[in-house]
C-alpha cells in the first residue's frame, strides 16, 4: 500500500489540487456525456412517439 | 482543357475587377488588423520586430479567409455553379481555376502591401524580402485550402465564421513555416529549411486540394 | 457469418443494444483495475512525487483522442466510398466522445504542467497539437450541425474529417519543428526516463478502459441517431408500438 492514512491519500503529497482536479474533471466529463446521452435518447423516443400519435390513420 | 482553366480564371478576375469594393475591403482589413497589434502590445521596436512576421502572417490568413465566402457563393446563388459543374471538363479543373483566381485577386495584393506593413514592425530589408517570398509561396496554399472550406460551407447560415473555424487548423503548418522563415532570417539561422517545407506543403496542396474541393462542391450542390 | 448482414440499420440496432452492456461492464471493470493500479500499486515517483499520477488519465485520454479521430476517418472513408448510411452514423456517433477525450487530455495536461513546470499551459509540441486536434473535432461537429440536410451533412463532415486526418501528421510535424526552434529547454510532458513497468501497465489498462467506454457510448449514440433517421420505417414503428 502506498498510503499511511486517508489524509495522506487526499493530500497526494501536496499535489492534491492537481491530481484530484484532473481525476475530478474527467469524472465530470464522463458523467456529463453519459447524462447527455441518456437525455438525448429519451427525447428522441418522446419525439418519435409524439410524431406517431399525430400521424393520420 | 487549359482553355477551360483560363476561362474560369479570366471570368473570376474580370468579375472581381468590376466590383473593386470587395477585394479592397479585404486588403484594408489586412492593413487594419496588422495596425491593431502595436496599439495592443505597445510600440517598443525590438518587441515589434519579434512579433512582426507572425502578426503579418496571421493577418494574411484572416484576410484570405474573409474573402473566401464569395469564392463559390455568388455563382451558386444564381445557378452558374451547377452549370459549370455539368461542363464536360473535370470539376477539379474548375476548383483549381477558382483557387488561382482567388489568389490573383486577393493573394497578390497581400504580397504588395506586406513589405510596407513589415516596415511598420521594424523588419530589416532581408527580412522583408523573405516575408514577401514566404507569403508568395504561402498565399496560394491559403487559396487552395480555403477553397475546400468554401466548397463545404456553400450556402450555409454560419457563413464566414464557420469557414474560419474549419480551415484555420489546416493553415497551421503554413503559418509556422512562413512566419518561421522570416524569423529565421532575423535571427540568422536562415530561411531555407522553412521555405523548402513551405514549398512542399504548396505542392501537396496543389495536388490534393482542387480534387477535394471538387468533391466538396458535388456534396454541397446536389 | 455474413457481417454485411449487420450493415443495415434494422439489424444493427438490436445487435448494438445487446453489445452495449458488455462494453460498459468491461469499461467499468478495467477502470476499477486501472484506478487501483494508479493509486495503490504504482509507487511514488522520485522526481515528481505523487503529482505524476495524472498521467494515468492524461496519456490514455490523449491516445484515445487521436485513435477515435482515425477511426472516425475510417468510417468516413467507407461511407464516402460505398455510400453506406451506417458508416456515416458511426463517424457521427464517435465525434463528441473524441472531442471529450481531447478536452480531458488538454485539461489534465495543464493540471500536470502547473506543478511540474510552473505554468498552466506550456506550448510543447504534443499539447499544442492536441489543441489543434480539438479544433478539428469542433470543426467537424460545427459543420455537421450547420447543415440541415442529413445526406449533405454526413458527406461534408466525412470529407472534412478525411482532410483533417491527412493533415494531422503534417500539423504535428510542423508544431514539433516550431517547438524545437523556440524552446531551448528540454521540457517534455511525455518524457518519463524511468518509466517503471507498472506505470506502463497502468496506462495501458486505463487506455483499454477508455476504449471500451468509447465503444459503448458510441453505440448508444449511434442507436439514437438510427432511431431518428429511420423513423419512417416499419421496424421503428413496431418498436414504438411495443414501447407504448
Amino acid at each position: 500500500m502506498n498510503w499511511d492514512s486517508w489524509e495522506a491519500f487526499w493530500a497526494m503529497g501536496g499535489y492534491g489540487l492537481y491530481v484530484w482536479g484532473s481525476f475530478g474533471v474527467t469524472l465530470l466529463c464522463i458523467a456529463g456525456e453519459v447524462w447527455l446521452l441518456r437525455r438525448h435518447r429519451l427525447q428522441t423516443w418522446q419525439r418519435l412517439k409524439r410524431m406517431k400519435a399525430w400521424e393520420p390513420q | 482543357m487549359l482553355k477551360f482553366l483560363f476561362t474560369v480564371i479570366r471570368r473570376d478576375v474580370l468579375l472581381a475587377a468590376r466590383r473593386r469594393g470587395d477585394w479592397l475591403t479585404a486588403q484594408f482589413f489586412f492593413v487594419m488588423v496588422v495596425s491593431m497589434f502595436p496599439l495592443g502590445v505597445g510600440p517598443e521596436p525590438t518587441m515589434l520586430r519579434t512579433i512582426g512576421p507572425g502578426v503579418v502572417w496571421v493577418a494574411a490568413l484572416l484576410a484570405s479567409l474573409l474573402s473566401l465566402g464569395r469564392l463559390f457563393a455568388d455563382d451558386y446563388r444564381d445557378g452558374t455553379l451547377e452549370q459549370m459543374l455539368l461542363c464536360p471538363y473535370p470539376n477539379t479543373l474548375l476548383a483549381l481555376g477558382k483557387a488561382i483566381a482567388h489568389w490573383i485577386i486577393n493573394g497578390i495584393p497581400l504580397l504588395l502591401i506586406a513589405p510596407v506593413l513589415g516596415i511598420q514592425f521594424n523588419l530589416p530589408p532581408e527580412a522583408l524580402l523573405i516575408l514577401v517570398l514566404s507569403l508568395a509561396i504561402g498565399t496560394p496554399i491559403l487559396s487552395l485550402l480555403g477553397s475546400i472550406g468554401a466548397a463545404l460551407t456553400l450556402g450555409l447560415r454560419g457563413g464566414g465564421v464557420l469557414v474560419t473555424l474549419l480551415i484555420l487548423p489546416l493553415y497551421v503548418p503554413a503559418l509556422i513555416f512562413g512566419a518561421g522563415a522570416v524569423e529565421g532570417v532575423i535571427s540568422g539561422t536562415g530561411a531555407e529549411a522553412h521555405l523548402s517545407l513551405l514549398g512542399a506543403f504548396l505542392m501537396m496542396s496543389l495536388l490534393l486540394a482542387p480534387w477535394v474541393s471538387a468533391m466538396a462542391l458535388k456534396v454541397s450542390v446536389e | 457469418m455474413n457481417l454485411y448482414y449487420y450493415a443495415s440499420p434494422s439489424t444493427f440496432y438490436p445487435l448494438a443494444g445487446k453489445l452495449i452492456p458488455w462494453f460498459a461492464a468491461l469499461a467499468l471493470a478495467l477502470t476499477v483495475a486501472g484506478l487501483y493500479i494508479s493509486f495503490f500499486v504504482a509507487p511514488t515517483d522520485f522526481q515528481q512525487g505523487e503529482g505524476y499520477r495524472i498521467i494515468f488519465i492524461h496519456v490514455p485520454a490523449a491516445w484515445m483522442s487521436m485513435f477515435i479521430y482515425v477511426v472516425m476517418a475510417f468510417w468516413s472513408a467507407i461511407g464516402l466510398a460505398w455510400n453506406t448510411r451506417l458508416s456515416f452514423v458511426m463517424a457521427r456517433a464517435l465525434a463528441p466522445t473524441g472531442a471529450m477525450f481531447t478536452f480531458v487530455a488538454l485539461w489534465t495536461g495543464a493540471f500536470w504542467g502547473k506543478p511540474m513546470w510552473g505554468a498552466w499551459w506550456v506550448w510543447d509540441a504534443r499539447l499544442t497539437s492536441e489543441l489543434i486536434l480539438f479544433f478539428l473535432y469542433v470543426g467537424v461537429m460545427a459543420l455537421q450541425a450547420a447543415i440541415d440536410d442529413p445526406r449533405r451533412s454526413d458527406r461534408a463532415g466525412a470529407l472534412l474529417n478525411l482532410v483533417g486526418v491527412i493533415n494531422v501528421p503534417i500539423i504535428y510535424f510542423s508544431v514539433k519543428w516550431w517547438n524545437t526552434l523556440h524552446q531551448g529547454s528540454s521540457v517534455s510532458l511525455t518524457r518519463a526516463p524511468s518509466m517503471a513497468h507498472i506505470m506502463l501497465w497502468g496506462m495501458l489498462i486505463m487506455a483499454l478502459a477508455a476504449w471500451m467506454y468509447a465503444i459503448a457510448v458510441a453505440l448508444v449514440r449511434a442507436r439514437s441517431l438510427i432511431l431518428e433517421r429511420e423513423r419512417q420505417t416499419d421496424w421503428v414503428g413496431a418498436l414504438l408500438e411495443a414501447k407504448s
